[in-house]
């Protein structure tokens, strides 16, 4: 079957991330071509609704739909009729009616994008958008975006193909498909517990054949592992050492309504990646940030900088990535995932 | 369309019955020399000259005319190949994945591109591969080059240079590739024995 929704990275399995993976470099060629759009997703409306702070996210998505001819329509929580009094669920209906064929939604609570695909289900296509994916009475689909500190599905699959495609250009070997990342080990350091990227990257990195490790301070990590596939390491020099991927995470302040951390100084000196840490980094090693990077804090700005940093290059693999998932989910009528 | 239709045409399975050779693979290789011969008369040598094969069929019958050109003229062209599933206008009527990425090694501002594929049958593929050329630079002039025509177009294209004519009926199959170009069937998995005679030949040449 043709998935409708990608909600969570975990959707996909195996083969779902590889497809996606596989698709991703078309659309990194197309990026290179002198006019970088091709007409595939014609006459589709998508709209992204996000009711929380993005730059590199929303922008990502509607310059990725944009390259595939698709129609953009953009939704901002703070000047909507979300402020007059209007339920989510309205929202919703109201521009699936407008005829959207795809929601990318945000929002600072995690299950909304399950939510709103249920509420889109249950309205059995009301809106004259068609069937995504060619499927009979269905409406629209949900692309998560981020919600709260659940998952965020597209950045997974972002970081996994930049890993993978960056160590394939700087090594010059390919690696097995389609668990492209087997075999290597994997440091995630810091604010776990408010992140939604390292829960959908420990699902993918692992669905990929990777070991992952997580680094942070025992406040900042969730209250209870248990079924994550991940050890968990307090030494941050150690595993700096060790690991192919160092990926380091924004400390989510705005999420932290409690004392998580003595001060923003000492989390620097014992888990941030400082210059000095940065040379016991691996010849090939990658140091990776979802962003917005917080330079000096959990990464010093010369360490962003160097060549080591694929910061970048994930920013601009984003978009490539996204029109994977577009495409997969709203073009090609082909079945993906586990 | 060889390569192509077999995936496209039953995506519940089914497998490839040839019936008839129609081509073997001394006669595949005849057409290519000639084909090669014909471009370069008609460009007047192989100047400007950018060979691009439709993923997937067309891609061996590119560099295929590329060898011959080397040959013959000891120039290299070059060789790329476009995937033209983005372009395509049967996207949400059926699965459409792209099989590669599309590789176009130079600049195609100014150049004669002559598209080659292995089967010209509705013109629907040489219609998108017009399109994406057109968003990939503005080459001088754009040929056609097939294997085999089988007609039943539905756009009006018609190829430059043709290995082979084929009369067909709509339901047929025909697969090429370096070893000859069979005419044939899609029948339904479960209509076969063996799954090894599926593709050998049971008829006589033509």
């Amino acid at each position: 079957m043709t998935p409708r929704h990608l909600l969570s990275v975990g959707d996909l399995g195996l083969d779902g991330i590889d497809e996606v993976l596989r698709l991703a470099d078309t659309f990194v060629e197309v990026g290179r071509r002198p006019i970088p759009r091709v007409p595939a997703l014609r006459g589709k409306t998508i709209v992204s609704t996000f009711f929380e702070d993005s730059t590199r996210t929303r922008l990502s998505f509607e310059a990725a739909a944009k390259r595939l001819s698709a129609d953009v329509m953009t939704f901002t929580g703070s000047s909507s009729s979300l402020n007059k009094g209007e339920s989510l669920r309205d929202t919703v209906l109201t521009l699936e009616a407008m005829g959207a064929d795809a929601f990318v939604v945000r929002h600072s609570c995690a299950g909304v994008p399950a939510q709103v695909a249920g509420w889109l289900e249950s309205a059995g296509g009301a809106g004259g958008a068609g069937g995504a994916g060619g499927q009979p009475g269905s409406g629209a689909s949900v692309l998560n975006a981020g919600d709260g500190a659940h998952e965020h599905p597209t950045q997974a699959l972002l970081d996994c193909f930049t890993i993978s495609r960056e160590r394939e250009r700087r090594l010059g070997y390919s690696p097995a498909r389609p668990a492209v990342l087997s075999g290597l080990s994997i440091a995630i350091v810091g604010d776990i517990r408010h992140s939604r990227v390292a829960r959908s990257n420990v699902i993918a990195f692992s669905t990929l054949g990777a070991t992952v490790t997580l680094v942070a301070p025992p406040t900042l990590l969730p209250p209870s592992l248990e079924g994550w596939p991940v050890e968990v390491s307090h030494d941050i020099d150690a595993v700096v050492a060790k690991s192919d991927v160092v990926y380091l995470l924004r400390l989510q302040s705005e999420r932290m309504h409690e004392q998580f951390l003595p001060s923003l100084r000492e989390y620097t000196a014992t888990f941030g990646l400082t210059a000095e840490r940065a040379r016991l980094l691996g010849p090939s090693a990658l140091v990776m940030h979802p962003g917005p990077v917080r330079r000096g804090i959990e990464i010093a700005a010369e360490v962003a900088d160097s060549p080591v940093s694929v910061i970048t290059t994930q920013v601009a693999n984003g978009v490539a990535v996204r029109m994977a998932v577009l495409y997969l989910l709203l073009g090609s009528g082909a079945p993906v995932g586990a | 369309m060889g390569q192509r239709e077999r995936t496209l045409v039953s995506p519940a399975g089914g497998v490839f019955r040839g019936r008839a050779v129609v081509m073997d693979a001394e006669d595949v290789r005849r057409a290519t020399w000639r084909i090669a011969h014909e471009i370069l008369e008609h460009n007047r040598g192989a100047g400007h000259l950018v060979l691009v094969g439709l993923q997937t069929g067309g891609v061996w019958i590119a560099s295929a005319l590329a060898d011959v050109v080397r040959a013959v003229s000891a120039t290299d062209v070059p060789v790329g190949a476009l995937d033209v599933a983005y372009y395509r206008d049967d996207i949400g009527l059926r699965p459409v994945l792209p099989v590669a990425a599309t590789e176009i090694p130079v600049d195609l501002g100014g150049a004669v591109v002559v598209l080659c594929d292995d089967v010209l049958f509705t013109g629907r593929t040489v219609r998108a591969a017009l399109n994406a050329l057109s968003d990939l630079g503005r080459p001088a002039a754009v040929q056609l080059a097939v294997m085999v025509d089988r007609g039943h177009r539905e756009l009006p294209i018609r190829p430059d240079y043709v290995g082979k004519n084929l009369p067909t009926r709509r339901l047929e199959m025909v697969d090429v590739s370096p070893e000859g170009v069979v005419l044939g069937d899609m029948v339904a998995s479960g209509d076969l024995g063996a799954l090894g005679d599926a593709v050998a030949p049971e008829g006589e040449a033509v």
